[in-house]
């Protein structure tokens, strides 16, 4: 449980991963992964396992997905070639679009998705956590146009940055619930959400919104958002006529990375390249950056990259980000770094908001801090590496940033 | 005889007297940790079996007194080295027949301390066995052989949703008792215990090899006598801690719950 990868080891699950193994049958990426929930959640899980074993093959059930997909989310979203940020950074610069999605980011495709199932398993509620609020956003979207109701957990701290998103998640017909324990940002509103959950295993279903937690979400969230790798792996063929050199996204619990990311994992002449939260620095309480910074160990429901300290208590994070402010990431992403396939970074706040601001600038386009720490990576990695073709993963828009940018880049204007 | 064995003893030690065994929590080193010895000592005075749990920062299994302590724990410092320590003493000055003493933590601090170590720097503590609540039987294999080999258990929980056939697995493996909670939920809620609990209890009575002690919401007096047909014991957890908060006198809430004269 706590080993250490060698190389012999790493060659093997890398050749695992181009098999296309993982999850194996105990929901495990490698070492990653797996199921540690209390007692009272085993049956809900094995439930939810077998709803998506049976309705992500099914045609009916991918059908309705894809239709609410095309015209109730706007896909396939499209692809821009960032012109004057190709000229400023010397490479090819390509975004793909989840901004553009309905409600503003990536996470209405998992969201939709898995409102669906939870009729199909026939749960008379949803409850869902979110920490920048697009996911609760999505939800509770997903939820009015599945007619479902919906709960949605939110640190305090989070309210108060990303109160537009409130406003939305109220009008939208959910509940949200103020989580005033732990942290009070992402990590806290999820274990309330997991409390919740235990209380009422059977009516209720749990709508986690990232690529964590127990076996099967990590799949789950996997399998939903790949929508956005696919799409982007064909518009970049019928744009440029290849595919990119490199693939670049956000990282925080990992959902839209692993989303863009997982139709290019056999494509083994794409690198990518995953970026998280640098926040003001490297120490402990100071980042988001589990990767980069974290030890294996089990938090939420699954073994992987933590930040925590030498006694095994979760660290406090810090990001400018809510929707990276997390201090565990998807086991699958601890996976693929293990074995080289994709290289994860840090950006600090700093360089984040300034790529943000370059963007606005540079084409008309205002993505969201957590995107704009891709941005940022791509226009470190481009000085690196001149005239290279890179796919960036725009995961959201930043309007929902709007308080945080006003205490910030706006505050010295008048 | 294994330490593990002293868990079933006791307990059944109660049963022969009559009433359920009552299993106690503490929060180790809540409200602080100094004077937690004198704590411990004075719940193993009036409990049949005491779980000392550790503090995590994420215990998502419990309810906002568990938080609380938890939270307070961790500040005043509390970790598991100073927790076998504490326990160290402490067993080396009372007598072997104490109360058994079982650590209740979640996953991640134990394997923060290493899995290697922590059976036989439990063992020398005089810990007899663990509950680990976000651990199910599938993922517990590699702690539970690690503690079968220093003759520690590893209890396991079974709850109103677990299906009977999977009730069997889980009794098969539990070492010392069989936790069965009283309901879908987090600890320290008050439980009405309906008609509808009992039958879920004659039914773990009835598939488990192993005692069986209820726990989660066990505030009162009533709800031990409600219980007590269907079940060997009765565990205590978020009702105590809220005595300790309040600088009560933890004896006399214990004494309460067994229906004893509260001695003045």
């Amino acid at each position: 449980m706590t080993q250490v990868i060698s190389a012999a080891e790493a060659k093997t699950l890398l050749a695992n991963v181009m098999k296309d193994a993982y999850p194996d049958e105990r929901g495990r990426f490698g070492p990653f992964g797996g199921r540690y929930v209390p007692e009272t959640l085993v049956p809900a899980l094995d439930r939810l396992q077998a709803g998506v074993d049976r309705y992500l093959h099914d045609v009916d059930f991918l059908e309705a997905f894809h239709a609410e997909l095309k015209s109730w989310v706007g896909r396939p979203t499209p692809l821009t070639h960032a012109r004057e940020l190709s000229k400023r950074w010397g490479a090819q610069i390509y975004l793909k679009r989840e901004d553009l999605a309905h409600t503003g980011a990536h996470k209405i495709n998992n969201a939709v998705g898995q409102v669906l199932l939870a009729k199909k398993l026939g749960a008379k509620r949803v409850i869902a956590e979110t920490g920048a609020g697009q996911h609760g956003v999505a939800s509770a979207a997903a939820c009015a146009r599945l007619d479902m109701p919906c709960t949605v957990y939110m640190g305090e701290v989070d309210m108060e940055r990303q109160a537009p998103n409130v406003g939305r998640m109220k009008l939208l017909g959910a509940t949200v619930v103020p989580v005033t324990s732990g942290d009070r940002t992402l990590r806290a509103a999820v274990d309330e959400a997991l409390r919740d959950w235990v209380s009422d295993p059977n009516g209720t279903y749990y709508c986690l919104g990232s690529a964590v937690g127990p076996h099967p979400y990590p799949y789950l969230v996997r399998e939903l958002q790949s929508v956005i790798g696919r799409e982007a792996r064909e518009q970049m063929l019928a744009t440029t006529g290849k595919l990119p050199d490199s693939v670049i996204a956000c990282v925080g619990g990992g959902s839209n990375a692993i989303g863009i990311f997982y139709p290019f994992v056999k494509d083994t002449e794409v690198q990518m390249l995953g970026l998280e939260a640098g926040g003001l620095g490297t120490g402990l309480g100071q980042n988001a950056a589990s990767l980069a910074y974290g030890r294996p160990g089990v938090l939420q429901g699954a073994y992987s990259l933590l930040l925590q300290d030498e006694h095994g208590q979760i660290q406090e994070t810090h990001s400018v980000s809510a929707g990276l402010d997390y201090p565990g990431v998807g086991p699958e992403h601890s996976l693929l770094m293990s074995i080289g396939r994709v290289k994860y970074e840090a950006v600090n706040d700093e360089d984040a908001l300034a790529a943000l601001a370059e963007c606005c600038a540079a084409e008309g386009i205002l993505p969201a801090i957590e995107s704009s720490h891709a941005l940022a990576g791509a226009k470190r990695h481009a000085s690196e590496h001149p005239g290279k073709t890179l796919l960036i993963g725009l995961s959201g828009r930043g309007d929902k940033d709007m308080p945080t940018l006003q205490k910030t880049i706006l505050k010295d204007q008048v | 005889m294994a330490a593990r064995d002293s868990i079933g003893d006791a307990i059944r030690a109660a049963k022969t007297k009559g009433r359920p065994a009552l299993v106690a929590y503490i929060t180790a080193g809540f409200p602080r940790r100094k004077g937690f010895r004198e704590l411990l000592s004075s719940v193993c005075e009036s409990a049949d079996v005491v779980e000392v749990g550790v503090p995590f920062t994420d215990p998502m299994a419990d309810g906002t007194t568990i938080q609380r302590s938890s939270r307070a724990a961790l500040e005043d410092g509390v970790t598991l080295q100073w927790i076998f320590a504490e326990l160290e003493a402490f067993s080396a000055q009372r007598s072997k027949h104490g109360a058994p003493l079982l650590l209740m933590s979640y996953l991640n601090p134990l394997l923060a301390y290493g899995l290697a170590r922590l059976p036989k720097d439990a063992a020398r503590a005089g810990v007899s066995g663990f509950i680990v609540p976000d651990l199910p039987l599938e993922e517990c294999a590699e702690l539970r052989a690690a503690l079968e080999a220093q003759g520690l258990a590893l209890v396991q929980f079974v709850t109103p949703v677990t299906p009977s056939a999977r009730m069997e697995l889980l009794s098969e493996a539990s070492r010392g008792f069989l936790y069965a909670v009283t309901m879908t939920g987090t600890t320290g809620k008050n439980v009405a215990v309906p008609d509808e609990v009992l039958d879920y209890f004659a039914r773990v009575k009835e598939i488990s090899t192993v005692p069986v002690c209820a726990g989660f919401g066990i505030r009162s007096r009533d709800q031990v006598e409600r219980l007590a047909p269907f079940v060997d014991g009765v565990i205590v957890g978020s009702a105590l801690v809220e005595v300790i908060e309040r600088g009560e006198d933890t004896g006399a809430f214990l004494q309460s719950l067994r229906g004893e004269a509260i001695a003045t």
